[in-house]
């Protein structure tokens, strides 16, 4: 099936949030820090402008605990006293025109008396979450082993760039607070306006718009944004839309995590593992959001998808006041297998090993256990998936080639570079039995089908895979599925958009709750297509004005334990086990490089839809290498200084190779369809295996992403063995 | 705020509007004449969401001030036939969809000039638009697709 939407968004009839008529309505905009830390002073609102023009919203007018709910309640809605990081909400302003609010803004002082600000979180004694993982005796296995390889990564933060910026509009119809826009997960956004506004959740209905792109960026920090625009809308008591433009996205929203990441590998002399000791530090900002589970996933991906029998991972977070970082596609996994894969070539380099071989050696294999004691006994072949990347990407021969290419060139240097990774779907340990998701599956009196979940569409295919889902189960045609709107006035809480989960877990509730429809309608579980309408049609004959609705409960599939306390156990319901291979190219003269082939292979169960999979992987492949050789925001004070596509580089159309994706199916038991999670995955590749190439094509060492031109060129330089052209 | 009268072409038919003179033709084709499906991405001409045709040449309208277009001819996504844009939808050019306007638009104007493709790749024709989700194969493959079908151009990656 196509894109479901694809033909609307393609001629532009799709409707965002900023798109969307509203009668008499409000601009609003936010008056931020200019500080990273220390205590207001004094507001002062500039002479000249008519500020009875203006609604104005401070913390005082918050009717509830001035907090966004998520994790802790730690972060302010509107800074009362003291801010902790630059670009800190202090007021909210209001106006009929964009441009007077605009100039409003620039109008207000905030005066803060400066408190020395932690702006390294490296350095950071302030630890947020302290987390834990210990398979073995890492001491004396480490003391025992006949080489050891230590090594130190680093990573930085990464802006999304989803292409519809951040943005909600808020008014009152009756006494309900109806607040609309571009999100993730509604119902944390409903969670938000319930405890700050001190409502009732009768009184709250959030609706998802059309999403443009949110790679994590719009989990958490929506409910900032509906807030605001709750508050300005409340006390003017008209509609408000609040839309940011691409500098204040930059600046004021989350990010990737930047992380630094220490290995100390124990190994054979042949390479076998058997130790790994490693530590994780992550920068969590000025307020904990989602940083001790992204220090989870963190974690638990730290060791990489190889057997040890002796692993210690240590992690923490750290408050700095920096802007909060957040989730980003990937969720602390990216990071921690940068540094690992980046490490096994490092081994092999020190060992003078194969680094294929080195993998080879130590993939996990059928019955062997990961860092937390999960055994994999998934039946994928994790070798074959490395076999398969290497022949597609003619591996072998290519070293070869770029041996005599690398004798005869002057300037430019040739590599490639491998990894192999992994990434658990769905929420991480009891997560999932915790949100207890929702759907429900309705029959509608003409026969056609409804699937109402709270799951969204931002890009990644909820709306097809959904109706590919109820249309297979039920036997029925495509145009018999409707998706309904995700209006949290009707959609159950099928849990937040994220964490690969909308397929694999909400899709299996999709199947589930068709099976229940097909019950509730009369029909045993083999009742199939006309029957299944024609059943419905006649349930709605004989019960006029009544709602036939089959529903799914989230139940954990059999033989899953986790432990949250020891952090033993099955971490993930199904990993996703993947090998990519970057070929690159290196310009001596200016240090830069270009990705110049790509093969992504990748074992993710049962693909459901192939131009969306083989999308999602192509999307998150680029985005990858975006975050490892050109995208790096730059700090001043605390503040992003590059907040605009000007100077914070993504990758365009012409600094990109095509993506070559393959993808090894071994259909997943508990997941919709046989599937497990995709979105993710394709994140955690790239980096490690670019930097590899660029290690193989220059000999320099490089451990610290995103490697642009400058950072390498200072690597090399350092490097009396390593000669760079004039 | 001094407004003007600003008259042009707007998708075949003659429009006149008043507006203050540098408001940007993104602002004035979104809030004044409801045309909402040229999206603003950066605002600063960097992401190409914006893409409209102005005499027939693709322009990010977030650098256009309004008084720019009179006299002049302004063709927008709302223009475009949808039955041109198959092979976007069967390979995968769109997933988000906020910087869909601005491909098809600048893809629409690589198909009326298929000659292009003798000197540059469809890659760097595309590379004022930038997408955050397809990872660009996509997209270049629609673009691939649709000359193919039409008979422009060869397939150039």
């Amino acid at each position: 099936m196509r894109r479901r939407e694809a033909l609307t968004k393609l001629t532009g009839r799709e409707r965002y949030v900023d798109d969307l008529p509203l009668e008499g309505f409000l601009w609003g905009m936010t008056v931020r820090s200019p500080a990273p830390r220390g205590r207001i002073a004094a507001i002062r609102f500039a002479k000249g402008v008519d500020w009875s023009q203006f609604v104005v919203v401070d913390h005082r007018d918050i009717p509830g605990p001035n907090v966004v709910a998520l994790i802790e309640q730690d972060q302010p809605v509107l800074a009362a006293d003291v801010v902790r990081h630059v670009h800190e909400p202090v007021l909210l302003l209001a106006h009929p025109s964009r441009d007077a609010v605009r100039r409003a803004v620039r109008s207000v002082e905030i005066v803060v008396a400066p408190e020395p600000a932690t702006l390294d979180f490296r350095v950071s004694p302030d630890v947020l979450k302290h987390l834990k993982i210990e398979k073995g005796d890492v001491a004396r296995a480490l003391a025992q082993a006949p080489v050891v390889v230590s090594g130190t990564y680093e990573t930085g933060a990464q802006e999304h760039v989803y292409l519809e910026t951040q943005g909600m509009i808020a008014y009152l119809e009756g006494d309900v607070l109806v607040v609309k826009g571009s999100m993730q997960c509604p119902y944390y956004v409903v969670k938000a306006l319930q405890h700050a506004l001190a409502r009732d959740e009768s009184k709250v209905r959030v609706i998802q718009t059309p999403t443009g792109g949110g790679f994590g960026g719009k989990e958490e920090f929506p409910s900032h944004i509906a807030l605001h625009a709750a508050l300005l809308g409340l006390k003017s008591g008209r509609p408000v839309k609040l839309i940011y433009d691409r500098g204040e996205d930059m600046a004021a929203t989350t990010k990737r995590h930047p992380a630094l990441v220490r290995h100390r590998t124990g190994l054979t002399r042949d390479g076998r593992l058997l130790a790994q000791d490693i530590e994780v530090v992550i920068d969590g900002g000025a307020y904990v959001t989602l940083s001790p589970v992204v220090l989870s996933r963190a974690i638990i991906h730290a060791a990489g998808p190889y057997a040890c029998d002796h692993v210690r991972i240590v992690g923490r977070a750290v408050f700095t006041n920096a802007v909060p970082f957040g989730a980003f596609r990937g969720f602390g996994a990216p990071q921690t297998q940068f540094a690992g894969e980046r490490h096994m070539d490092v081994i092999a380099q020190t060992l003078a090993l194969d680094a294929v071989e080195l993998r080879r050696t130590n993939l996990l294999r059928e019955g062997q256990t990961t860092a937390t004691g999960q055994v994999i006994s998934d039946g994928t072949d994790r070798v074959a998936v490395m076999e398969r990347a290497l022949e597609l990407s003619g591996y072998r021969v290519k070293q070869r080639d770029h041996a005599t290419f690398n004798a005869t060139q002057a300037t430019l240097r040739r590599g490639i570079g491998l990894a192999t990774f992994y990434h658990g779907a769905g929420f991480t340990g009891g997560g999932e039995v915790a949100l207890k998701s929702r759907l429900r599956v309705a029959g509608l009196p003409d026969g056609r089908v409804e699937v109402l979940s709270a799951s969204i569409e931002m890009g990644q295919g909820t709306l097809t895979v959904f109706t590919e889902l109820a249309a297979a189960r039920l036997g029925l045609a495509p145009e018999d599925v409707t998706i309904a709107e995700a209006d949290t006035a009707r959609v159950p809480n099928s849990g937040p958009t994220v964490a690969s989960r909308t397929t694999m877990i909400v899709g299996g509730l999709v199947e589930r709750a068709a099976d229940d429809l097909r019950r509730r309608a009369g029909l045993d579980d083999a009742a199939q297509g006309d029957a299944v309408k024609q059943a419905i049609r006649r349930w709605h004959r004989d019960h006029a004005g009544g709602t036939l609705v089959g529903e799914a409960t989230y139940e954990k599939p059999p033989g899953i334990e986790w432990d949250d306390t020891t952090y033993r156990g099955d971490a993930y319901g199904a990993f996703a086990w993947a090998a990519y291979t970057a070929e690159v190219e290196v310009d001596l003269r200016t240090c830069a490089t270009r990705v110049i082939d790509f093969v992504a292979v990748q074992e993710v169960g049962n693909v459901l839809n192939p131009t969306l999979a083989r999308g999602q992987v192509q999307g998150g492949v680029v985005q990858g290498i975006g975050w490892a050789l050109m995208e790096e925001c730059k700090w001043r004070d605390g503040a992003m200084a590059n907040n605009q596509l000007t100077n914070y580089l993504i990758p365009t159309s012409d600094d990109v190779p095509s993506i070559r994706v393959a993808f090894l199916e071994n259909p997943y038991a508990h997941g919709a369809g046989g599937a497990k999670g995709l979105g993710e995955l394709p994140i955690d590749g790239p980096a490690p295996a670019i930097v590899n190439a660029v290690a193989r094509a220059t000999g320099a060492d490089p451990r610290v992403i995103p490697l642009t031109p400058e950072r390498l060129m200072e690597i090399m330089e350092e490097r009396a063995d390593v000669r760079r052209p004039a | 705020m001094t407004t003007l009268t600003v008259t042009f072409t707007l998708n075949g038919k003659q429009v006149s509007v008043s507006v203050d003179p540098v408001d940007r033709l993104l602002d004035t084709l979104r809030y004044q004449l409801a045309l909402t499906g040229t999206k603003e991405g950066c605002g600063e001409g960097e992401c190409g969401a914006c893409t409209v045709h102005l005499d027939g040449l693709p322009v990010n309208s977030c650098l256009v001030p309004s008084y720019q277009v009179r006299g002049h001819r302004v063709d927008t996504i709302e223009s475009l036939d949808p039955r041109a844009l198959e092979p976007f939808e069967r390979c995968g050019a769109t997933q988000c969809g906020a910087c869909t306007p601005g491909v098809v638009m600048t893809a629409w104007w690589i198909g009326q000039h298929a000659d292009l493709l003798r000197t540059h790749t469809i890659r760097e024709l595309m590379a004022g638009n930038l997408c955050r989700c397809t990872g660009y194969d996509g997209i270049v493959d629609s673009v691939a697709e649709a000359l193919r079908e039409t008979g422009g151009g060869r397939r150039e990656t």
